[in-house]
């Protein structure tokens, strides 16, 4: 009896996601899609020419880029885009001391109170500040961005798809629309307050290209401050702010590893030892 | 078929294991006793490396451990006067002494103290006027009285714990009642003259 | 209840017979998962995963009470508490990716297991209860790890939770208010979240329940084995210590080689980058996907797409949960008297070239981006796993003639019953 309705039941179920399968394969047959140019032309995220510092297993941050990253963030970045994870704090990782970033917080201003009436001022911020936003709130960055709010940027590397890769793509991927494209697709348009980039998921984004010149950003070690450059180092910094643990990681996980390998080969080997008295030994003919 | 009998007998009945090699003799018992102690060693070791995190974890995080420095202004207290601050979330009392409260603390002797301190151990060379303490009464952790205006300052003219009546003087030492110990000056620096950081 | 040969545990000091006497819970450790369980004697690898998903539920209960110390159930602080977490808390990092890869390891476990249990149909009679009892286990843990999921309140979380209770708003009348309640507002928001967080911390303890029911279900008859064939004499079964602890503490080595290494290299790429987007109520991610370990149920739900008679909506819910249900009546679909696969040639035919692709089929068009392609795959896909579980497993055993099983579990193991000298007691035929 159960096999029987069992049996029914499947064959309705069978039929009716045929009927679906059906119907779906007719309109696929019939209706054509036609490619669109995010399609067509949309690029994959690329890494640097010379790979990243943090990357693999043996990984480890290079601290001169991360201090040059940190003063591309402070001097493009953050006149759009908070940090509200990071505390300057943290900075100590980029191998700042305790007076040095007590004096880096306080070039920031952060909204404060006034100790006297209690009013909403601006105050200088301490190491335990958070990088503050630009804007008071949500509505505030939408109205100053012609509606599109900028994304606070301190998990921006791990909240995209290849976050490093697309990040360092977005900011140094800037171009005109190429003559290929206008081609295929006449109707392509860059509306106005939009900016063309291949690396952008729909080709047309709301973020002006930040950095648009060599020498910007005036570096403080000798490095060329070329636009690539540029956001090669800015992006190992925001990769640092969105896990500042990920050189620890990887260097817990080592020892951790090579442990448990020795662990196993000693639990097979123990096992082997247990068992080899009920396994049948090897036939001998 | 090869006679598999021999190699294949185990004493299920007390789970060892009865070898008829007899080249494996006393060696082979040890061998394998030596391995079972290893694996189990390691599994030992790995378990107690794992407890470690799983403690620490409970101790205070980073951004806890960041507060633990706090800078009071102590520019705009008048002699007389106290104000409450924070550190470490816990009630700060930072107190400018009149000469006569100064007076009252030096003429005590300190050998008649239960914690025996005078108000020159308790305060910084050149500020013998500003009283550094936790607002945290060493019996119990209740908030002392006395720092605000008004408050009831005890018998001894200082701070009043009104949990269980501890009474301390103009120096913050503990006088009456059951708290052990003075109240406790935290570890500060004067970072210019008007300011103090403390932790 | 166990076989005649067990042996009997016999307290070995004062203080031991004196426990004995008060709470026998040394006896009853003995008897479950000591010397006193034998245990067939030709377990094969496929056997650990009982014992590993075991294990996996500890971990996520010891790293879920330790995070449960650090975050805070709550939509305005859910997300930056979380990164608190990640950022500040001694050890943070490693715990929480601990704990979300601590699932998925658990899934796999889980399937591995489940899989072994299909394969050799452990769950066949005398064994019938063992298996619904685990299926509740596996409808609790999905349960579970979808409300943990929306915790760390990101963009996945917050969408996955309205996604997930718009299911039940496909039931005809009932379902908008099923839906409202269940969400306790007309979108996910404190209440969801508070509630799911309780049911996320309350559910792993009621898993744990039906565990040991599960595994007292399983003293009864005794652990199945790779030939389906019962155990007959002493000779079948080695004691469970130290034969067992010891191939299950290897394969636990093995699994925390590959466990650790997804959480120290990594320990991201099972999760979705738009879970470190907060959950923003007002914008929708581009492609709203589970987690890995629903994608094969994502895809049946996705496959019903045409209104017969019900709305596609409802038959895809239909679809979806009886995808998992009919395990509730596997026991009495397949009637084929031979449990094992190994020695049914056209089950093995229809597992292995119908089933397992089908399957894995589902799986990954419920991960992908919709397209026309995974779409009409997912609906094929779906089709065959109702034809095997309803319609061809009961069928088989009419057709299919089932190869030689040997004689008893010792003849498997040593190709000849007589050879068989394990105990003094209950040597069979010599």
């Amino acid at each position: 009896m159960v096999r029987l309705l069992a049996i029914g039941a499947g064959l309705l179920f069978t039929l009716v996601v045929m009927i679906s399968f059906v119907a779906d394969a007719y309109n696929a047959a019939t209706t054509d899609t036609p490619e669109t140019a995010e399609y067509v032309f949309h690029e994959e995220a690329r890494s640097p020419d010379g790979g990243w510092s943090f990357n693999g297993p043996l990984g480890k941050w290079d601290i001169a880029q991360l201090q040059r990253g940190y003063k591309v963030y402070k001097e493009v970045c953050s006149a759009c885009h908070g940090m509200k994870f990071v505390a300057f704090r943290n900075l100590a990782d980029l191998g700042y001391t305790e007076n040095q970033i007590r004096a880096e917080a306080a070039t920031w201003q952060v909204p404060g109170i006034d100790p006297a009436t209690g009013e909403a001022t601006m105050r200088a911020a301490e190491p335990t500040d958070y990088i503050p936003s630009p804007y008071p709130n949500d509505v505030a960055a939408a109205a100053a961005n012609n509606n599109a709010i900028p994304p606070d940027l301190s998990l921006i590397t791990k909240a995209r798809h290849h976050g490093t890769d697309y990040v360092y793509s977005l900011l140094s991927g800037y171009q005109p629309i190429p003559n290929e494209l206008k081609a295929e697709f006449p109707e392509f348009k860059t509306p106005a307050g939009l900016y063309y980039n291949p690396y952008f998921q729909y080709l047309n984004i709301a973020m002006a290209p930040p950095l648009t010149s060599s020498g910007q950003v005036t570096y403080d070690d000798d490095t060329e401050s070329t636009i690539p450059q540029m956001a090669e180092d800015v992006t190992a910094f925001l990769t640092w702010s969105a896990e500042p643990t990920l050189v620890k990681r990887k260097q817990t996980g080592w020892p951790v590893l090579i442990f448990l390998l020795f662990a196993t080969i000693l639990a097979w080997m123990a096992k082997q030892q247990i068992w080899s008295a009920v396994k049948p030994a090897k036939r001998k003919d | 078929m090869a006679d598999t009998s021999g190699t294949a007998t185990a004493d299920t009945a007390t789970g060892t294991v009865a070898h008829d090699d007899a080249a494996a003799g006393g060696d082979g018992v040890r061998r394998r006793d030596f391995i079972n102690i290893a694996a189990l060693s390691a599994a030992g070791v790995g378990g107690a490396a794992v407890i470690y995190p799983l403690v620490t974890q409970m101790a205070p995080s980073a951004d806890v451990l960041a507060e633990s420095s706090t800078d009071v202004d102590v520019s705009a207290i008048e002699p007389g006067q106290a104000i409450k601050a924070v550190f470490r979330k816990q009630p700060l009392f930072v107190r400018r002494l009149t000469p006569e409260e100064i007076k009252a603390a030096n003429d005590t002797p300190t050998d008649s103290l239960r914690d025996a301190e005078s108000l020159a151990d308790r305060t910084k060379e050149g500020h013998g006027d500003l009283l550094v303490t936790m607002g945290v009464c060493t019996h119990l952790g209740c908030v002392p009285l006395g720092a605000a205006e008004g408050e009831n300052q005890g018998e001894f003219g200082g701070y009043f714990c009104p949990c269980h009546g501890s009474q301390f003087d103009t120096a913050g030492r503990i006088r009456k009642g059951p708290a052990p110990t003075n109240l406790e000056v935290p570890d500060y620096e004067f970072t210019s003259d008007t300011t103090i950081r403390v932790g | 209840m166990s076989f005649p040969w067990a042996k009997q545990y016999s307290p070995g000091n004062d203080f031991t017979k004196w426990v004995d006497e008060k709470l026998p819970l040394p006896r009853l450790v003995y008897n479950a998962v000591g010397a006193g369980y034998p245990v067939p004697r030709n377990l094969s690898y496929m056997w650990n995963f009982g014992v590993l998903a075991g294990f996996c539920l500890v971990l996520q209960i010891v790293t879920g009470v330790i995070l449960a110390m650090h975050y805070a159930p709550n939509a305005l602080v859910a997300f930056s508490s979380t990164e608190h977490i990640m950022r500040d808390v001694n050890w943070g990092w490693m715990l929480r990716y601990a704990h979300a890869n601590g699932a998925s390891f658990f899934f796999l476990v889980l399937y591995l297991h489940i899989f072994r249990g299909l394969y050799y149909s452990s769950y066949k009679a005398p064994r019938e209860m063992i298996w619904l009892l685990g299926v509740v286990i596996f409808l609790l843990v999905m349960a579970t790890a979808f409300m943990g999921y929306v915790l760390p309140w990101g963009q996945m979380s917050f969408w996955g939770a309205k996604v997930i209770t718009g299911l039940f708003g496909a039931i005809p009348l009932v379902g908008e208010p099923i839906q409202i309640w269940l969400l306790g507002g007309y979108a996910p928001d404190n209440a969801a979240l508070n509630r799911f967080f309780s049911l996320h911390f309350l559910l792993p303890f009621v898993t744990a329940g039906v565990i040991i029911l599960h595994i007292w279900s399983l003293h009864i008859p005794g652990s199945s084995n790779p030939t389906g064939v019962e155990v007959k004499s002493e000779s079948d079964t080695v004691p469970f210590h130290p034969y067992y602890t010891a191939k299950d503490g290897f394969g636990l080595g093995v699994f925390l080689i590959a466990y650790m290494a997804m959480v120290f290299f990594l320990p991201n790429y099972l999760g979705h980058a738009d879970n470190y987007i907060e959950a923003n109520p007002l914008a929708t991610p581009a492609n709203i996907v589970p987690e890995w370990y629903f994608w094969p149920f994502y895809a049946i739900l996705r496959a019903f797409t045409f209104d017969f008679i019900l709305p596609a909506k409802l038959w895809g819910v239909i679809g979806m949960f009886s995808s998992i249900l009919l395990w509730f009546i596997l026991p009495w679909l397949d009637r084929s008297p031979v449990r094992s696969g190994h020695y049914r040639p056209l089950f093995r035919k229809f597992f292995w070239f119908g089933l397992i692709p089908c399957i894995l089929v589902l799986g990954y068009c419920g991960g992908a981006h919709l397209s026309t392609f995974t779409i009409l795959a997912s609906q094929i896909a779906t089709a065959y796993y109702f034809l095997h579980f309803l319609v061809i497993l009961p069928l088989l055993s009419s057709f299919e003639k089932p190869e030689p099983l040997p004689y008893s579990i010792t003849e498997a193991v040593l190709g000849s019953d007589k050879k068989a000298v394990l105990g003094e007691n209950t040597s069979p035929a010599v």
